[in-house]
């Protein structure tokens, strides 16, 4: 994998260690009469990954559709980056998701656009970019996904693990503060899960990037938890067993529209709750 | 298939909500021409599309028209010894109904279904939730270049109608009723004034707005996967071609009480 770019290893150093990046507090919603989240109250901290597990149905993407602004809860406040989503006008949350990535559950990209014009469609929008720059940042976050070839191709044209991948690029371009996964490993082979994952843990260990990632896929987040990326190799090592809750990551557990678990490994090894045990088992 | 009963009071909400979310769609579409950013590129694209693409079935609808309309009346005018007001009925006919209706039902069943499946899809695949992520206003990318692009072209594309439906007519009674070329030109262009035109050239704009707003409400709002962009596509339709010739009764009995006949 390539070199990571220097204008975002600067922003990382600057920014602030500990300070909550998205902060749920008392939020539900309910479409229709079937009640989805029930309460939910989490926080994420600046340079964490929170994996956010749950049975089909339970929530997850409705969650990170909250956290972006892209749906109104019914009752609750939510905080990112200091903004209370939850008070903005959709003019205002423009300005702010372009602070914040998504990648969706299905690519979402853009079926009338080459990979190119996806990947740039940010920098189309923010309309002060040159070609020429544009040009050298495409080919930076497609080499970051390993997928430089692809430029000149349409989504039609790619395999499910490259959309996803193109559409990790087209969210890191603009090196956004928070980044929100959707299921991005599901229905992908193994091995195209783990080039994911190791993305995943490259954005968190290299960029320390905030994420907020829904899975059910339990050997996915134990990989990101017990794994780091190492710099100067450019992959992905294991952790020795000593030292396997100093990365960034944590693990919350819904069930019925509610929280059931919110910790890191070691705590989550160690509940008691039968329905997590059963679940991590 | 299951039949999903509703309570009237829901049927009810849904229809004042279809509306409201109509109209919000409809307002912030002209909304945004008065502020940017603005997508210039986007507006000429569907300008072509629409203008462009539709430019043979309003040569061909709009030739035949004429032609037909023209052996009607000729037909009645010979009974009564005065084919050769035949240029006027054609003339009135196509300027102030014809032309602008025909050209509307036609750009709606060709665009308004294009828009409602372009965007339906869209919306079905996460794309104009990826859109929104990514900080662009759907709405401005979207539906108001469909909006403006639809509303100048159809304007453009009744003016080649008339003039077409008017050659149809012209080549009709020359073939079929023996009525001179320059004395159906000389008739069909003196009865027309100001109102005539006035009202054929303000109902391509009304029409223009109906198809593009009626074509993205019904895009925006599809739901159920391919099933319901089919169905928003069919219904997209329908409801501009209801609109169009509900709009156009109002619009000429409006005209005829500002104007006189």
């Amino acid at each position: 994998m390539s070199t990571p770019p220097s204008v975002l290893e600067q922003r990382v150093q600057q920014s602030p260690a500990n300070e909550v990046t998205v902060k749920f507090e008392d939020v539900s919603i309910a479409f229709e009469d079937k009640v989805v989240l029930d309460g939910i109250s989490f926080e994420l901290l600046h340079g964490e990954t929170k994996a956010i597990f749950g049975v089909a149905g339970s929530g997850k993407s409705t969650l990170l559709k909250l956290a972006l602004g892209l749906l109104r809860p019914d009752s609750g406040r939510i905080f990112v980056l200091g903004e209370e989503v939850t008070a903005m006008t959709e003019d205002q949350l423009f300005e702010l998701r372009r602070r914040v990535g998504i990648v969706f559950q299905e690519s979402a990209l853009f079926d009338s656009l080459n990979v190119r014009e996806n990947v740039a469609f940010r920098l189309y929008e923010e309309g002060k970019v040159s070609e020429e720059e544009i040009d050298e940042r495409v080919r930076e976050a497609l080499s970051f996904v390993e997928l430089e070839h692809t430029v000149d191709m349409y989504p039609s044209e790619l395999s499910g693990g490259m959309r996803r991948r193109v559409s990790i690029a087209r969210t890191i371009i603009t090196h956004p503060e928070v980044l929100l996964y959707d299921s991005p490993t599901g229905g992908l082979d193994p091995v195209t899960s783990n080039t994911i994952i190791e993305l995943v843990v490259k954005q968190r260990d290299i960029y320390k990037v905030s994420s907020l990632l829904v899975t059910h896929r339990l050997q996915d987040a134990f990989t990101m938890a017990t794994h780091y990326f190492e710099r100067t190799e450019n992959k992905m090592k294991e952790l020795p067993p000593g030292a396997r809750t100093e990365v960034p990551f944590s693990f919350l557990i819904m069930r019925d529209g509610r929280v059931i678990f919110d910790g890191d490994l070691g705590q989550l090894r160690e509940t008691k709750d039968e329905y997590i045990r059963e679940y991590i088992s | 298939m299951d039949i999903e009963l509703i309570s009237p009071s829901e049927w009810v909400k849904q229809q004042v909500k279809s509306v409201q979310d109509y109209t919000l769609i409809a307002s912030r579409s002209i909304a945004n021409l008065f502020t940017g950013p603005r997508y210039l590129a986007d507006t000429t694209q569907q300008a072509d599309l629409i203008g462009w693409g539709s430019l043979p079935i309003i040569v061909l609808t709009g030739f035949f028209t004429g032609a037909a309309l023209a052996q009607n009346s000729g037909s009645t005018l010979q009974r009564f010894g005065s084919v050769t007001l035949i240029g006027q009925l054609v003339s009135l006919g196509m300027v102030r109904e014809l032309g602008p209706v025909i050209t509307g039902l036609m750009v709606a069943g060709r665009n308004a279904s294009g828009m409602a499946s372009e965007l339906g899809s869209m919306v079905v695949t996460e794309q104009i939730d990826a859109m929104r992520a990514l900080g662009t206003d759907p709405m401005r990318k979207l539906v108001t270049p469909r909006v403006l692009s639809t509303v100048t072209m159809l304007f453009f594309l009744t003016i080649i109608s008339d003039f077409l439906g008017l050659a149809g007519g012209g080549v009709a009674s020359s073939l079929f009723f023996g009525v001179d070329s320059h004395q159906y030109w000389s008739t069909a262009w003196q009865i027309l004034v100001f109102q005539d035109v006035f009202m054929g050239l303000a109902k391509p704009v009304l029409f223009g707005f109906i198809i593009a707003t009626v074509g993205c409400y019904y895009g925006i709002s599809a739901r159920g996967g391919t099933q319901g962009v089919g169905r928003a596509t069919t219904q997209a339709v329908v409801a501009s071609s209801i609109l169009i010739i509900t709009v156009d009764f109002f619009v000429t009995r409006l005209s005829m009480t500002l104007f006189g006949q």
